[in-house]
């Protein structure tokens, strides 16, 4: 257990998602790829905590932000979905595609 | 010992994350993130932080059950019985993961990490309890906030019904006419 | 996290909770026959053995496209979820593996149970089958927040999530004298995660048997083992929050402890047979609107008494 490997897994974790949040067209999927990518900056945060600095807690208040960031996303994400699926049937982002800003 | 199950935990929650985007079933695919997630919250167990890997575990179930529920609600086909692709920039996408992940390591392997200062405390639930309601309050307080903004707007955005469709349109009506009981009556 | 743990120590757990599933089985069916009004109802207690032997030889069924492989894990994971979940239950003082979050630990586990029902609805390809897993997601949630609440209250009147120092708290009074809010909601919040008697709508009679209406053979066996040893889990595990764990006198702390969830199990089964069984909506609300006021006040008094007692 060393923090290299730690932290390669955490960007594998976060690759994988960055792959799945690019490729899928529905806005569950997407959504399934972005907590992907946070389930990488939990591991980052705990062994960042672990090997580096564990006297303090600051470590571990990266992933209980991150595990905040994650639940309000979801909730956010799904009510945004609720929305538009409510308003014009659409479940997928390429049928949202006038939405960009 | 730890770097067995390191290594069992690391392969199993990357190989699970894969497999949410391989599978045709989507309740399939939520689960497979689920175990990623608990093969994640296992690593922090390895890390002797207990109470965040539980919490973890206890949230992310419950959050992929509910993501479940959306899942059959918004997607086409979600027993996958009929397998269809739904992916677009297939590969663009695999070429910014695989740069980004390539870049990420660089940077692991290259930085000089620096070494450990401090030892680690007896209780690590304590340590991170005694931040957030001492020194670290105003991250809590932040985070109260947020939460509660979050579950105002996803209702406000979620529901289709405002006062005027409870109330009437003159906002006449004593009681709310709601079309699931519950609430004040 | 934890220390090492013995094998035999998870054997005779193992074989300790599934006896307590076997006695919450025949104490159902007895306490059944008696509400029922049979002559002699107390014939009534081999009937867990016979249904296991009618199952056991009962073909298998499997519907048509049906996931079987989430519908295994689902009926797996609610054995494994109790038996996980009496990890942290002690028998007399200390736990088999005294997990310093261990309360935490706890309620994880009957988390992971409603994923399990779930998936068991799903991947029987059935309609009553989803309905059911739709059905224990939207009690489980409401019913998670009192629940979730009632075992920190526990745990804050103790200063620790070790269920050792819960039980080590309680030497001079027990939890239940002075937060009887916290147990009773305590127990009222167990029917609903393990989903038993006037909560039981996920797999009620109304729905064919929900979540659970397409199992038939052993999967049916796996999954009534998995739930009565959730239920015997559960009664168990109110016994060191707020019973004062194997604290008793003259007899040995097992033996207390084993009483005392008999007693909590014996509440709970009665509740199943003379209890009416709720409208989901009704209770819910019941949760969301009395239950989760209660316990916060409950708590507070307690975390009042905790600053106060220095």
């Amino acid at each position: 257990m060393t923090l290299d490997a730690f932290l390669i897994l955490a960007a594998a974790l976060f690759a994988v998602g960055l792959y799945g949040a690019l490729t899928q067209q529905s806005i569950v999927m997407i959504m399934m790829g972005l907590e992907l990518m946070v389930n990488g900056v939990l591991v980052a945060g705990g062994a960042f905590w672990y090997f580096v600095a564990p006297a303090t807690a600051d470590g571990q208040l990266v992933v209980l932000v991150a595990v905040t960031v994650m639940a309000l996303e979801m909730a956010m994400g799904f009510a945004a979905t609720t929305a538009i699926f409510r308003a014009r049937d659409v479940d997928v982002t390429d049928d949202a595609e006038d939405l960009k800003g | 010992m730890g770097d067995a199950a390191f290594w069992i935990l690391a392969v199993g929650a990357v190989v699970t994350g894969i497999g949410v985007f391989q599978m045709d079933s989507m309740a399939r695919a939520t689960f497979l993130l689920l175990a990623s997630f608990l093969c994640g919250a296992g690593e922090l167990l390895l890390l002797g932080l207990g109470y965040l890997g539980m919490v973890i575990v206890l949230m992310m179930t419950m959050e992929m059950v509910v993501m479940a529920v959306f899942m059959v609600m918004y997607m086409m086909n979600p027993a996958g019985l009929m397998p269809m692709t739904m992916v677009h920039n297939q590969r663009p996408a695999t070429v910014i993961a695989v740069v980004t992940f390539a870049g990420l390591v660089a940077g692991i392997l290259l930085t000089p990490w620096p070494e450990r200062k401090g030892a680690r405390p007896m209780d690590s639930t304590m340590q991170v309890g005694e931040a957030i309601m001492g020194p670290q309050m105003l991250l809590m307080i932040v985070i109260g906030v947020a939460i509660l903004a979050t579950m105002i707007a996803s209702v406000v955005l979620a529901t289709d019904r405002g006062r005027y469709d409870r109330y009437g349109d003159r906002l006449e009506r004593r009681r709310p006419d709601d079309p699931i009981p519950g609430g004040r009556r | 996290m934890g220390e090492d743990i013995g094998f035999w120590a998870v054997a005779g757990l193992l074989a300790a909770v599934g006896g307590l599933a076997v006695a919450a089985a025949m104490l159902d069916s007895v306490m059944g026959a008696a509400a029922m009004g049979h002559a002699r109802p107390v014939a009534a207690m081999l009937d867990p053995v016979r249904e296991t032997a009618r199952l056991l030889v009962q073909q298998r069924s499997v519907v048509p496209a049906s996931d079987s492989v989430l519908r295994l894990i689902g009926t797996g994971g609610i054995v494994l979820a109790a038996a996980l979940a009496a990890l942290v239950v002690p028998v007399g003082m200390r736990p088999v593996a005294d997990l310093d979050i261990g309360v935490v630990w706890f309620n994880a586990m009957e988390v992971l149970v409603w994923a399990a029902l779930w998936l068991i609805g799903w991947g029987s390809n059935a309609a009553f089958g989803l309905v059911g897993g739709y059905r224990i997601i939207a009690q489980g949630l409401a019913y998670e927040l009192p629940h979730m609440f009632a075992l920190i209250t526990a745990a804050l009147g103790a200063g620790s999530l070790r269920v050792g120092d819960v039980v080590a708290a309680q030497s001079g009074l027990w939890f239940v004298v002075w937060m009887p809010v916290a147990f009773a909601v305590y127990l009222l919040s167990a029917l609903a995660m393990a989903f038993w008697g006037p909560l039981g709508q996920p797999v009620d009679e109304d729905l064919a048997g929900g979540a659970v209406s397409e199992l038939a053979a052993v999967d049916r066996l796996v999954f009534l083992a998995g739930r009565y040893a959730l239920l015997a889990v559960t009664a168990a595990f109110a016994v060191p929050l707020f019973l004062g764990g194997g604290a008793g006198p003259w007899l040995p702390g097992w033996l207390w402890m084993l009483l005392k969830t008999l007693a909590v199990l014996g509440v709970l089964v009665w509740a199943r047979w003379r209890l009416p069984t709720m409208r989901m909506d009704r209770f819910m609300e019941a949760a969301w609107v009395v239950l989760i006021p209660a316990i916060l006040l409950q708590a507070l008094v307690v975390g009042i008494v905790v600053v106060a007692r220095g």
